[in-house]
């Protein structure tokens, strides 16, 4: 199996004050190509700074980073930007879509700042990634006439539509109400079945139960790293739902 | 980074907010409209004052005598009699910077023709004052030197005359009318001047030989005035030098003595009539050029505004892969964009304010290609200059706080 992600022994301080905050103390793991892992943890554990790192945000005090074989730590803010620009689909909790904006329009947007692509193929990505998402019929929705479900897959279809080496989520469930958060759960779990790879970070301790692996985080120290070898099925669950009223 | 995309990905920010690009634009369109306008209006009526001048002769040098004192009186110009022909004669021979000279005599009247009569002044003139206020014959001819020296009684008229004595609409010339009893045959009719800037009429006039006035009407051997032109306008300072040192000399005045005539020239007052609208296209400018810089700092403000507005859409952008510069573009194509679209439509909006107060208020109007032109840059620049600060500050966020941001 082809290593995306490896990190060794990654530490990060942050200087508030006069105080040190070690928000990060040593962690390492590797995540190969086609894993679902998600990473729990609580409030102040350091699962958003180990986000962060992983999204070429943020550069650690020290500890080798390689993504996809290379090594961030030593990259400027400008390497970076076109590293994520090429190898990170992010997923927001909040959708973070353009205001007032189609959707394709908001799935195009990686694709705008890569020079490599012209018109024409832009748009024939981002209809692609949105039919992927189950969105083939909203492509010119704005995205204040869409449902948070609507939304959170436009924002998938924009995590999809660079070909990322890893998409990256961050509890991007936790805005939707429990049918929803099944919905996106189960289109997690075909992109998994597809070979994406896919870190999802959380809080929630049920959504575990339906990744494949599962890397426990507190107070900046892995905890816990366990492989899920009963992976539920999102869609079963999702079957199993009292129905709504609707 | 290529640029088509960063000005689609600027175009479409705008598009997304028409509302706030369009009330950012309209600063600066008053700003450049109100720029253009004040600077048409300004001109125009500089050019309008000037022009007028240059009717009634710019370089024109007007003789009359004066400073005279009797027994500590000092008395009235037309009271004395320190002008004389020989004065005329001499500025005629022996200046090199006049051009054209005639001496002046008038009288205030009834002109009378059949059963019309109107108040008037007659002009005692010779021909070569037609070419120093720049009056023109329109039909018939002006009198010539002949009549001049044998005192002729003929005159060319002025429009208003022709009204007032020919109502009837009947050709004047080769009519004769009667002003203080004495008759005089029309020779010619002046073309209209209408009024100068004074609110004068320049055409209720009638002109005839100045030997004619002064020996059959005035009964006087001196003359009320004498009127040059210099070469040149340029030249006026020389041409009063020279007329100055003749007069001096033909009336025996030490170096001690007081001039006892006085010159006055259209070039002084056309350089105080032309500094007076300098002042006003100044001040119109002035103001003009504040409301250019409110609309500056509207940009600014809505950039700013925006900035803050919109950090979670910069660090989304950013966590995509848009770098600092990417975003820096971005910002500053916005507000060039804006700037520009304001800046023509304030062009094409000022300069029909200028063509509507031109046409309704019948101001007189110059639209300068350069006050376009410069209103259009400076805006332009206003726009960049203030878009840069907020861009910079948009494109310095920390991807990590901006995404987070509420």
């Amino acid at each position: 199996m082809k290593e995306i992600i490896r990190l060794d022994n990654i530490k990060r301080d942050f200087h508030v004050g006069d105080e040190t905050v070690h928000a990060l103390r040593g962690v390492s793991f590797t995540i190969c190509e086609g894993e679902f892992v998600t990473i729990m943890g609580t409030s102040g554990s350091g699962k958003s700074t180990l986000l962060n790192t992983l999204g070429c945000l943020d550069t650690p005090t020290s500890g080798e980073y390689y993504l996809d074989g290379v090594s961030v730590r030593t990259m400027n803010k400008r390497q970076r930007a076109t590293l994520r620009n090429r190898k990170i689909g992010f997923v927001f909790q909040n959708y973070n879509l353009l205001p007032k904006t189609t959707a394709v329009e908001n799935v195009e947007l990686p694709l705008m700042y890569n020079p490599a692509y012209k018109a024409a193929q832009r748009r024939e990505k981002a209809v692609n990634a949105l039919i992927a998402v189950g969105l083939g019929d909203r492509l010119m929705h704005k995205s204040n006439q869409m449902s948070g479900g609507q939304m959170q897959r436009v924002a998938i279809a924009r995590a999809l539509v660079n070909d990322p080496a890893v998409i990256l989520a961050d509890e991007a469930t936790g805005n939707l109400d429990t049918r929803t958060s099944f919905e996106i759960l189960v289109l997690f779990q075909r992109l998994h079945a597809e070979g994406r790879t896919i870190i999802f970070v959380t809080h929630n301790p049920e959504i575990a139960q339906y990744s494949s692996r599962n890397i426990m985080l507190r107070d900046g120290h892995v905890t816990a790293d366990t492989v899920n070898t009963n992976i539920l099925s999102a869609a079963e669950a999702l079957a199993h739902l009292p129905k709504n009223d609707d | 980074m290529n640029t088509t995309n960063l000005l689609k990905i600027a175009l479409r920010a705008l598009a997304n907010n028409k509302l706030r690009g369009f009330l950012t634009m309209l600063g600066i369109i008053i700003g450049v409209a109100s720029v253009i306008t004040m600077l048409a209006i300004g001109q125009g009526s500089k050019r309008s004052i000037q022009a007028q001048i240059s009717e009634m002769g710019s370089n024109m040098i007007m003789i009359q005598p004066g400073a005279d004192m009797r027994g500590g009186v000092r008395q009235e110009a037309s009271a004395m009699e320190t002008l004389k022909l020989q004065d005329y004669e001499d500025i005629v021979n022996e200046t090199r910077y006049v051009s054209a000279t005639s001496p002046s005599v008038n009288s205030s009247g009834q002109a009378i023709y059949g059963a019309n009569n109107a108040p008037t002044t007659v002009y005692g003139i010779s021909p070569d004052y037609m070419e120093i206020r720049r009056y023109e014959v329109e039909d018939g001819d002006m009198f010539s030197d002949q009549d001049v020296q044998t005192a002729a009684k003929v005159c060319v008229i002025g429009k208003t005359v022709v009204d007032n004595l020919f109502p009837g609409g009947e050709n004047p010339v080769g009519k004769v009318i009667r002003f203080q009893k004495l008759p005089f045959r029309v020779v010619g009719v002046l073309e209209s001047k209408g009024y100068n800037s004074m609110g004068m009429d320049q055409d209720d006039l009638i002109l005839a030989p100045y030997t004619t006035i002064q020996k059959k009407i005035l009964a006087i051997t001196h003359l009320q005035g004498i009127t040059c032109s210099a070469l040149k306008e340029e030249y006026t300072d020389q041409a009063i030098d020279e007329i100055s040192e003749i007069l001096r000399r033909n009336h025996r005045l030490r170096d001690t003595d007081e001039d006892d005539f006085t010159i006055r020239s259209m070039q002084e007052l056309s350089t105080m009539l032309t500094s007076t609208t300098d002042i006003m296209t100044t001040l119109l400018a002035a103001v003009a050029g504040i409301s250019l810089l409110v609309g500056g700092i509207g940009i600014m403000n809505i950039m700013y505004v925006s900035v803050t507005e919109r950090t979670r859409e910069i660090g989304l952008r950013m966590s995509i892969g848009a770098k600092g510069m990417d975003i820096l573009a971005q910002f500053l194509i916005e507000s060039i964009l804006i700037s520009v679209t304001g800046g023509l439509i304030g062009v094409i909006f000022g300069v029909g304010a200028a063509l509507i107060v031109n046409v309704v208020a019948h101001f007189p109007i110059y639209i300068q290609p350069w006050s376009v032109l410069l209103s259009f840059v400076v805006c332009t620049v206003t726009g960049v200059f203030f878009g840069w600060y907020p861009a910079k500050k948009a494109a310095q966020l920390d991807p990590i706080e901006a995404i987070r941001y509420e």
